[in-house]
């Protein structure tokens, strides 16, 4: 051994370390600590001063103690002491100690950043090395208030030797990423700057990883490295590989420096001055091309330091996200090493595509690669290399490859390992839902993710495949069928049991005609089940049998006689217990229409981020995640390059996906709505826990607890949300006088839409999202604050019979704030409630009155008819006063297909084949309000020539015929 | 970089380096599991694993393995040789070094990586720079200075 052991070798040290290694059990090896210890104790005690060596000896062994892993709580005074003794050896173990064992006690902290003060101030490099080393391992705030200060300035001067600037830069770097305030810009910085043109490449490195960070912090302090990082890494690009001698590792030049320089560069979007620009392509070409060469050594330190330059020029390529030729030679150059008999090399490779995935110049080289990922999926034998594949599957899929990915990630996920699985459960299901053109094949996909990994399938995946079937009526049929055919495999997943349960309770009725699918075989073959089922499937298969007396009343007796068996209404479990009583009593009390309200088919669900997005973005962390690239983009062009920490106001109000996060750093909204919302997005993930009858009588007397209605909602906190809807229930004529505000009209467009901007000034803009469903609907206004200000005292309220509640009183700049208004139809009205908004930005008072777009047709209902149907009525609804017609000039130009698209906006079901003139549209449907229902009969007759047209309205009802003709008329 | 670590084959931790502040017990957790993931780990799989919100980039070097814990956006294949140049530190001072190297000399081997990683961060990446520093601080051993 070198001059390690010659001088300050200590003896007792190394005995103690032997000991401690023969040791023959872990009983013997904490006996001998604790003799030591108690050793060391009685010698730290002792009346007989111990000279430094001692001190040394035994604060080293407290230390090799300590990281033996065992607690030490005495000593640090001893190794304080050190700090100031003149010998350098117990100087440096006296530093070691504290570095290792870091402790915030005051008295001790104040006596270290005395020593260290003196150490700093000792113009010998050597100590002061040995102070910057300690304040940088140490990095607590308490060192950062005392030296924050000091160092920049030991950095920067112009005497300073070039180690001691190495430690000072390495050390501020530590000291800003603990206490980033305590860190002041100033005169220093410019000169830090300079630092990437030093004469020494070890000053050159340290540098710049500090003006790394401090760049991420500040980006316009240190703009101007960007020319001096390109300038300095050309000249290592094109250097020789011998010119930088030491600094030359394996035949590479400097590949510490020149990862680091790529990095800093990766703070900023690319240079605007054209020269660097092009200096810097130069440069990216020349690591590229170098990648082609052959190596120059065979050690896998030549081609690890080659390819580590390789892949962070390949980083900042995709970071610049500018250059197609660099991106697609990029691409391609990962292409190979897909197949490179490095592992390390194929996973970085899959690593790195991910994120060209997502560029719109690469998006399509990369899914060139498709079939060497599969291939990677089927034959890699490192779990995390096939994870890095199942991640650029995810990345690459789109619209065009979407089956072939998702049925091979279902295939893999039958031998998947066990950590992985749920992950690709949950890709699956979010790529089996974005890129579904047909529906079926969605709820397929579900089905076997149930099938094959059924354990790994979590609430918010089957929570998500009932929301969609529930939403589009077009799948509800298949998926009953889909169901009702899985169930009968002697055993299944008890998750297809939920599902299966659920849909069959909604849909069953869509395929009850078919004889093998009768009522009581979908009962049975459910029932069949029951006793397998834990508590909460039980409860939702009772709920799922209440449906089925409403859906199927030749079933009622059977379903009846199982609800009254002892097993039901003894049950030992409480919730299933009520469950059966509640629903028994139900199905034996409530008349028939009484039933069909209470058991109505679930209204669709809001659309919002999906669950399972959250759910895969809380695992994962936000980042590469979303395959779309419209969306990456935007969100990386927002960011500006890299820094931009602050929020960027939303710009859709109405889009989900970014939206959603704007929202989460919104101020919490009032007690009313916030508490809803979080219900909404956290507790129930997918199940809002309304019924269709909240505020109906029948609910109120029959059932002390409005939840226990609700069929399948089992989680009793999420109750409390409901208290906090609010309904604004509106007759015809109700609204105060409001003439005195200037009122904005909402866009007619809204008459045929639900959702879209309501309104926008320069400070504020409304977005809608709205639903109906017969005389029901939710509407959620989106306020979004366009400027950087808070909005103070804001307050939104609908005039209308009800108030609502206060939304929260500020809005911070760039939020958005929701309110979530409940709308009930009690009679048919010509006029729509109007959204007061009051607050104050800077000084001054903002009030903006605007109707809301709720108008008649909301609440209608589309029914189809055939031809001999709609006639029969039509001549039924014959009497003058229940027809108006309109004839009135072309506004728009009279395309077909848009003209179809508005009626069918407007709500009435378009009915094809019934007028004998080709060219005319009729339309039928059902307005319902509270009281009652009225049925509406509407034709639409262009004549193209003259640029004119001709609408009727017959309905019941008068008033109901005035208003949907001029509410239609105005959309042609 | 987070942290490095270094443990046998036993799984026995012969030097560990925090970069980030964490509780005591935190560092015992974080450790334990590491050590076990990757000892379970076969000889011939990749060198590099997402752990947590980390990635891990590890190197077996005879009976030791060197593992450090990098973060998201850092480069893992110039991670890998900053624990090979680390060993050739560790080899050049010690002349061959070896496990029992570092346990008899572990406040060396501290000594060492502190001047060539400081915060995380590669400080100096030439071998001679860091071993001439190395080398004389032991010239000052036994001296007593004159302050």
């Amino acid at each position: 051994m070198p001059a390690v052991s010659k001088g300050d070798g200590m003896r007792g040290l190394a005995v103690f370390i032997s000991d401690i290694r023969n040791c023959k059990s872990k009983e013997a090896e904490i006996k001998r600590i604790n003799k030591e210890l108690a050793n060391i104790r009685s010698k730290f005690k002792g009346d007989k001063a111990l000279d430094g060596y001692s001190k040394k000896k035994y604060v080293c062994k407290l230390l090799f103690i300590f990281l033996l892993g065992h607690d030490i709580d005495f000593g640090h005074m001893e190794a304080v002491n050190l700090l100031s003794s003149n010998k350098y050896t117990e100087k440096q173990i006296g530093y070691l100690f504290i570095s290792v064992l870091v402790n915030s006690n005051s008295d001790l902290i104040s006596l270290i950043n005395n020593a260290i003060k003196n150490d700093l101030s000792s113009r010998n490099p050597t100590f002061m090395n040995l102070a910057l080393h300690c304040i940088a391992n140490v990095g607590s705030r308490e060192m950062a208030e005392a030296f924050a200060a000091e160092v920049p300035r030991i950095l920067v001067a112009g005497d300073t030797m070039d180690s001691v600037k190495q430690s000072a830069a390495l050390c501020l770097l530590r000291l800003n990423r603990t206490s980033p305030d305590l860190v002041l810009m100033g005169e220093w910085t410019a000169r830090v700057v300079h630092l990437l043109n030093d004469q020494h490449l070890g000053v050159v490195t340290a540098a710049t990883s500090l003006i790394t960070t401090l760049a991420q912090k500040s980006p316009e302090d240190f703009k101007t490295s960007v020319s001096l990082a390109v300038a300095r890494l050309s000249r290592i690009v094109s250097s020789a590989s011998t010119d930088l001698q030491d600094y030359t590792y394996y035949f590479v030049a400097a590949p510490w420096l020149s990862v680091k320089l790529l990095r800093l560069l990766q703070c900023y979007p690319p240079p605007e001055d054209g020269a660097i620009r092009g200096r810097l392509t130069e440069c990216l070409e020349t690591i590229l091309n170098k990648a082609q060469e052959p190596p120059k050594s065979k050690k896998v330190q030549h081609s690890n330091a080659k390819n580590a330059v390789l892949f962070e020029a390949i980083s900042l390529i995709i970071h610049h996200d500018s250059e197609p030729t660099l991106l697609v030679r990029a691409c391609n150059q990962l292409g190979q090493f897909l197949q490179h008999r490095e592992t390390n090399l194929r996973y970085l490779a899959l690593e790195s595509m991910c994120t060209l995935a997502s560029s719109e110049f690469s998006h399509e080289a990369v899914k060139t690669h498709i079939e060497t990922v599969i291939n990677a999926l089927k034959s890699e034998r490192d779990v995390s290399v096939r994870q890095r594949a199942v991640d650029l599957l995810y990345a690459m899929c789109d619209r065009s490859n979407a089956k072939q990915i998702v049925a091979e990630m279902l295939s893999y996920l039958e031998t998947a390992d066990y950590s992985i699985r749920e992950e690709i459960v949950l890709k699956v299901a979010i790529l089996a839902e974005k890129y579904a053109v047909d529906y079926t094949w969605y709820v397929d996909t579900i089905l076997n993710l149930i099938r094959f990994a059924g354990d790994y399938v979590s609430d918010e995946v089957w929570y998500r495949v009932i929301q969609i079937v529930i939403n589009r009526d077009e799948v509800q049929g298949y998926a009953a069928k889909t169901v009702f055919e899985a169930l009968q495999a002697p055993a299944c997943h008890e998750n297809l049991v939920k599902v299966g349960g659920y849909i069959l309770g909604e849909f069953g009725n869509l395929i009850a005609g078919d004889s093998r699918s009768s009522p009581l075989i979908q009962f049975d073959l459910l029932h069949s089940k029951f006793h397998l089922c834990s508590v909460p499937t039980r409860a939702l298969l009772l709920s799922a049998y209440i449906k089925f007396i409403n859906l199927f009343p030749e079933v009622k007796g059977t379903i009846q006689e199982v609800l009254r068996s002892d097993s039901q209404l003894r049950n030992a479990d409480v919730e299933l217990q009520q469950r059966a009583v509640e629903y028994l009593r139900l199905s034996s009390i409530a008349s028939t229409d009484i039933l069909a309200t209470v058991l109505e088919e679930m209204p669709p669900f809001p659309e919002r981020e999906s669950s399972i997005l959250a759910k895969l973005k809380r695992k994962k962390g936000p980042g590469n995640l979303h395959p779309d690239l419209d969306e990456n983009r935007k969100e990386r062009s927002a960011n500006g390059g890299t820094v931009a920490a602050s929020p960027t106001p939303s710009t859709d109000l109405l889009g989900l996906g970014s939206t959603i996060t704007t929202q989460n750093s919104a101020p919490p909204a009032s007690k009313g709505t916030s508490l809803l919302v979080d219900v909404f997005s956290e507790n129930i993930a997918a199940f809002p826990v309304e019924t269709p009858v909240a505020v109906g009588p029948v609910a109120d007397e029959n059932f002390s607890r409005e939840g226990g209605l609700h069929p399948y909602c089992t989680l009793g906190d999420s109750f409390v949300g409901i208290q906090s809807w609010q309904s604004i229930q509106f007759i015809n004529p109700k609204i105060p006088d409001m003439r005195c505000l200037p009122l904005a009209p909402f866009p007619s467009r809204f008459v045929c839409k639900n959702n879209g901007v309501l309104y926008e000034n320069q400070l504020l803009q409304i977005g809608l999202k709205s639903e109906f469903r017969q005389n029901l609907g939710r509407m959620y206004v989106f306020f979004g604050n366009k400027t950087s200000t808070q909005f103070m005292n804001f307050a939104a309220s609908v005039v209308c019979q009800d108030t609502l509640q206060p939304a929260d009183p500020t809005v911070d700049g760039g939020a958005q704030l929701q309110q979530i208004l409940n709308i009930e139809c009690m009679s048919d009205f010509v006029d729509a409630p109007v959204l007061n908004i009051q607050f104050r930005y800077g000084g001054t008072l903002q009030n903006v009155a605007v109707k809301l777009p709720i108008t008649l047709n909301k609440f209608f209902q589309p029914t189809e008819m055939t031809s001999q149907d709609f006639f029969q009525r039509w001549k039924q609804l014959g009497a003058p006063q229940q027809e108006v017609q309109k004839i009135f000039k072309a506004k728009h130009s009279m395309d077909t297909e848009v003209t179809k698209a508005k009626i069918m906006g407007f709500g009435a079901a378009l009915l094809d084949g019934v007028d004998p003139n080709p060219s005319n549209f009729v339309g039928a449907g059902v307005i319902h309000t509270k009281t009652t229902q009225v049925g509406c009969l509407l034709r639409l007759e262009p004549n193209t020539q003259a640029q004119m047209y001709r609408l009727t309205l017959r309905t019941s009802r008068d008033t109901v015929s005035q208003r949907l003709c001029d509410l239609l008329s105005e959309q042609f | 970089m987070q942290f490095m670590l270094l443990f046998s084959r036993q799984g026995k931790l012969r030097l560990q380096k925090w970069y980030v502040p964490l509780s005591d017990k935190e560092r015992k957790k974080i450790s334990r599991d590491l050590v076990q993931t990757i000892l379970a780990r076969k000889p011939k799989m990749c060198s590099f694993l997402e752990w947590r919100d980390l990635k891990i980039v590890y190197k077996r070097y005879a009976s030791l393995y060197f593992c450090c814990a990098v973060e998201d956006q850092d480069n893992e294949l110039i991670t890998l040789e900053i624990i090979h140049r680390y060993v050739e530190l560790l080899d050049k001072y010690f002349g061959s070094v070896c496990e029992l190297d570092i346990i008899f000399n572990f406040e060396k081997a501290y000594f060492i990586l502190d001047e060539f990683l400081l915060g995380g961060e590669a400080q100096e990446t030439s071998k001679k720079n860091v071993l001439k520093a190395i080398e004389q601080a032991d010239l000052l051993q036994e001296v007593r200075l004159l302050v």
